[in-house]
């Protein structure tokens, strides 16, 4: 422990931000029936800088508290809950991050976005030509480990994978240290980890707390964004599920790919394909209609960046499966290859990390809610 | 031609153009203040009292019709109309459902909140959100809505309405003329005068002190509401009821806004210490009752004290205590150094303090119930939760009479119309704060002005709609 740890840290200009609004909302709390952040407030009377980071990273930025804020421009109190908490959240992302000097990556996302897609698929491209001489061939049975042996591509992959989960943990293990000291002998963590596992894998808060969704172009409900998301995040797990599936087949079952198209990874691969091109062109679309005050305009590049690469992963997969009997496989190969590897790279720096930040402040509310309960019985 | 025209945009008037549109009826809802100051005092609001006979979903046990009238009829004093309180009463047991039809979401009480579960519904996200819904389905509808167009006067025909006049305005730098809409009938819905500062002085008029007290007063709801046409109401002839002083009037943050300061400038610590007015002295009992029940009549208080200031004082043993205030306030090691932050005559601040202290007797202090913490030999007595103001820091919040809402309006009967002479009109309606003065002579308890709007509010629109038929209105059901 070091000497600033006693002291009581200084807010900045968008932590205090939060806490001047916080101070109003608490003398309100018109919204506590929308979320998990309003009734997490009602239990502070002051917010420090642990407090917000948590609250920050506990807002979904559904939009429901602005619409129905009666302190919401252009009232003097000029409070909008869902703008100033991303700000605050964007800084936790790059304060957090590990290596610590790797969290300014997010200070222009789509900026890294973009520079680490075109580095890997140039480097994939370069890889195909200098191993093929060309990007268009032929190649039986659309045997892919033909260009790029499954050991070089586990060694590639599974390196920078490994560094980026263990990056992402140390980052979200910093933070929990953070917003949640003295929490490690935890009551109740298994229900309390069961609830946020729900909460996180429903979107429950944003169905408004009545179920009718959120907002997102204007104060009507809408549950697009969480089909969307939903589309998003589970086309996501089923191709992840069909690597892992693959990757069993090859090593305990001895099978190596290409598999057939009626086979449990393929068939995983394209229904989370299709999902993975869907939710993130939803999303994509939503996020351009969002009504301008939700959220920080200037984190839309990180937004919709990050959204991108989803949809890019996935069509470059998809395509690679209809076109691996033609001659343009070894392109289509380089380019999925190229748009996963930038993935992989940007996982503890991109838009990525908010799923693991949000579902750590999840787990402390309803570890907190418990405490509440228990201690009021 | 439209049929129904309705004026004014918050809950009463959304409630008069969703009924009189689903009666069939073309509506056109003109609001005075732009899209984003839409909803008048609507959207300061967050529940709606109502009656019920046994548990309804986010309502616990039950809420008969008699105690809602006896409630009421022990805060008016009596300044009540039975029959029409019973109306909005039964009204109440009713309108929820239609009130779901429109996209308006009910929750169980906030915190803090707690002692109105049984009586009061909440609208999730406050009455904003309720505003946003109707106006969502007031659209969707087919609604004819339109902002920035406030109505200066009517014209009125033998007691029956003929059109209203929109004066020539400035919106968003663009010239619009004045214009003249006719309609068959016509509802009013326009809110109470609290924020027109000259009838406020009007009213009040100047004390014995030489000041005009209302000049302090802040306006807790919309700076929208300036009495314009329930003033050329009155003014044409048509019946008035109630006292232009009387309103909920509560004691807020000093600091608070002049205007839309709503909610959250509430001090809610009055009852766990004392309040001084600004010669250092004490006024009245702050432990009379529950503080809920108690806040409305603590605007009125402070309104007669010298420049119409309180000053509530607490120390630490108050705090987590009591709702957290919006704006921090003073807070001071010692009594003397919080006399001097807050402007008050130290001697005399010191005295008061150390007398009240030496009252109380020792008791078993808790907030929740009426405990016997009380003072003895001090004048005025504090009869509950009377703990010495002895341990440091020390805290002080201004404290202004805020201005929700204005009682004076115009008289109505069960059909809410227009009366002239004692005569109903025809097809001239009112609701709201325009005609809440009928049920609530004085005093307010939580939730009952939303109850009032949204029955009034709908037996209006009906009876518009019927009117605009060329039929007779009818009562309610």
């Amino acid at each position: 422990m070091n000497a600033e740890s006693n002291l009581i840290p200084l807010l900045n200009t968008d932590e205090e931000e939060v806490n001047r609004q916080l101070q109003i909302c608490n003398a309100c709390r018109y919204c506590e029936g929308y979320c998990a952040v309003f009734p997490a407030m009602t239990q502070r009377l002051e917010f420090g800088k642990a407090d917000i980071h948590y609250l920050a990273n506990l807002c979904h930025n559904c939009g429901a508290c602005l619409h129905a804020c009666q302190y919401a421009d252009p009232h003097e109190f000029g409070v909008n809950i869902p703008k100033s908490m991303a700000k605050v959240r964007l800084q936790t992302y790059s304060d957090y991050a590990w290596p610590r000097k790797l969290g300014a990556l997010y200070q222009r996302n789509g900026l890294t976005l973009a520079l680490s897609s075109a580095l890997a698929l140039g480097l994939f491209l370069v890889l195909t030509l200098l191993v093929q001489g060309s990007l268009f061939s032929q190649i039986e049975g659309g045997d892919f480990y033909q260009i790029f042996p499954h050991n070089t591509l586990v060694t590639m992959f599974g390196s920078v994978f490994g560094f980026s989960t263990l990056a992402l943990i140390l980052g979200v293990v910093h933070f929990w240290r953070k917003v949640a000291p003295g929490e490690k002998q935890v009551q109740e963590a298994v229900p309390a980890m069961i609830q946020t596992g729900k909460a996180a894998l429903t979107l429950k808060y944003l169905d408004g707390g009545h179920g009718q969704g959120c907002n997102n172009e204007d104060d009507a409900f809408t549950l697009a964004r969480r089909r969307f998301h939903h589309l998003t995040f589970y086309g996501f797990m089923l191709c992840f599920a069909a690597t892992s599936v693959a990757t069993l087949y090859h090593y305990v079952m001895g099978w190596e790919a290409p598999y057939p198209i009626f086979s449990v990874p393929v068939i995983l691969g394209i229904v989370g394909g299709i999902g993975l091109l869907i939710g993130p062109a939803g999303l994509f679309y939503l996020n351009y209609k969002r009504h301008p005050e939700h959220g920080d305009q200037a984190q839309r590049p990180m937004d919709r960046g990050f959204i991108m690469l989803l949809f890019m992963i996935s069509l470059t997969g998809l395509l690679l499966l209809g076109f691996r009997e033609t001659t343009l496989m070894p392109l289509m190969l380089a380019l999925h290859l190229g748009f996963v590897m930038a993935f992989f790279l940007t996982m503890p720096y991109s838009k990525f990390a908010h799923g693991f930040y949000r579902s750590a402040a999840l787990f402390k509310s309803y570890l907190e809610t418990r405490k509440n309960n228990n201690s009021k019985h | 031609m439209i049929d129904v025209l309705i004026i004014g945009g918050g809950n009463a008037a959304l409630c008069a153009a969703l009924m009189a549109r689903e009666a069939g009826a073309s509506v056109m809802l003109l609001e005075a203040s732009p899209r984003e100051w839409r909803g008048g005092n609507s959207q300061h609001t967050r529940n709606l009292r109502c009656m019920h006979e046994a548990p309804q979903d986010v309502l616990v046990d039950a809420y008969p019709e008699e105690e809602y009238w006896q409630d009421l009829l022990k805060v008016t004093g009596g300044k009540t109309n039975e029959e029409l309180a019973r109306l909005v009463i039964r009204e109440s047991s009713s309108c929820r459902d239609w009130m779901r039809q429109h996209g308006v979401h009910f929750q169980p009480p906030l915190s803090g909140a707690l002692h109105v579960a049984r009586t009061n519904a909440f609208f999730m996200g406050g009455g904003k959100a309720l505003v946003n819904a109707y106006y969502r389905s007031a659209e969707q509808l087919g609604v004819q809505i339109r902002y920035d167009t406030p109505v200066e006067d009517l014209e009125i025909r033998d007691g029956r309405f003929v059109a209203a006049l929109v004066p020539e305005r400035e919106v968003n730098g663009t010239r619009l003329a004045a214009e003249r809409i006719e309609a068959k009938s016509c509802v009013l819905a326009a809110g109470g005068f609290e924020s027109n500062r000259e009838w406020l002085r009007e009213a009040w008029g100047q004390n014995e002190r030489g000041e005009y007290p209302s000049d302090n007063f802040l306006i807790r709801g919309t700076r929208f509401n300036k009495g314009t046409l329930l003033k050329r109401m009155i003014d044409q002839g048509a019946d008035s009821i109630g006292d232009p002083t009387q309103a909920h009037m509560v004691a807020i943050d000093a600091r608070a806004p002049l205007y839309d300061g709503g909610i959250c400038t509430r001090i809610d610590c009055v009852s766990l210490g004392v309040v001084v007015n600004k010669e250092g002295e004490r006024f009245y009992d702050e432990g009379e009752d529950f503080w809920p029940k108690r806040y409305a009549i603590w605007g009125r208080l402070v309104a007669q004290q010298p420049g119409q200031i309180g000053y509530s004082i607490i120390d630490s043993k108050a705090v987590g205590n009591f709702m957290p205030p919006v704006f921090p306030g003073n807070k001071a090691d010692s009594l003397e150094e919080l006399a001097d932050q807050l402007g008050l005559p130290r001697e005399i601040f010191m005295r008061t303090l150390q007398d009240y202290n030496r009252a109380c007797r020792p008791g078993t202090f808790n907030h929740t119930e009426l405990d016997d913490c009380v003072t003895e030999g001090v004048t005025p007595a504090k009869t509950h939760w009377a703990r010495p103001i002895d341990t440091p820091p020390f805290y002080g919040y201004a404290l202004r009479p805020g201005v929700t809402f204005t009682y004076l309006g115009l008289k109505t009967d069960d059909t809410a119309a227009v009366r002239f002479d004692d005569q109903p009109s025809d097809n001239l309606f009112v609701a709201g704060e325009m005609m809440a003065g009928n049920v609530l002579g004085k005093g307010y308890t939580a939730g009952v002005g939303m109850s009032i709007g949204t029955a009034f509010g709908r037996i209006a629109g009906r009876n518009a709609a019927l009117a605009s038929l060329g039929r007779q209105p009818a009562s309610a059901a």
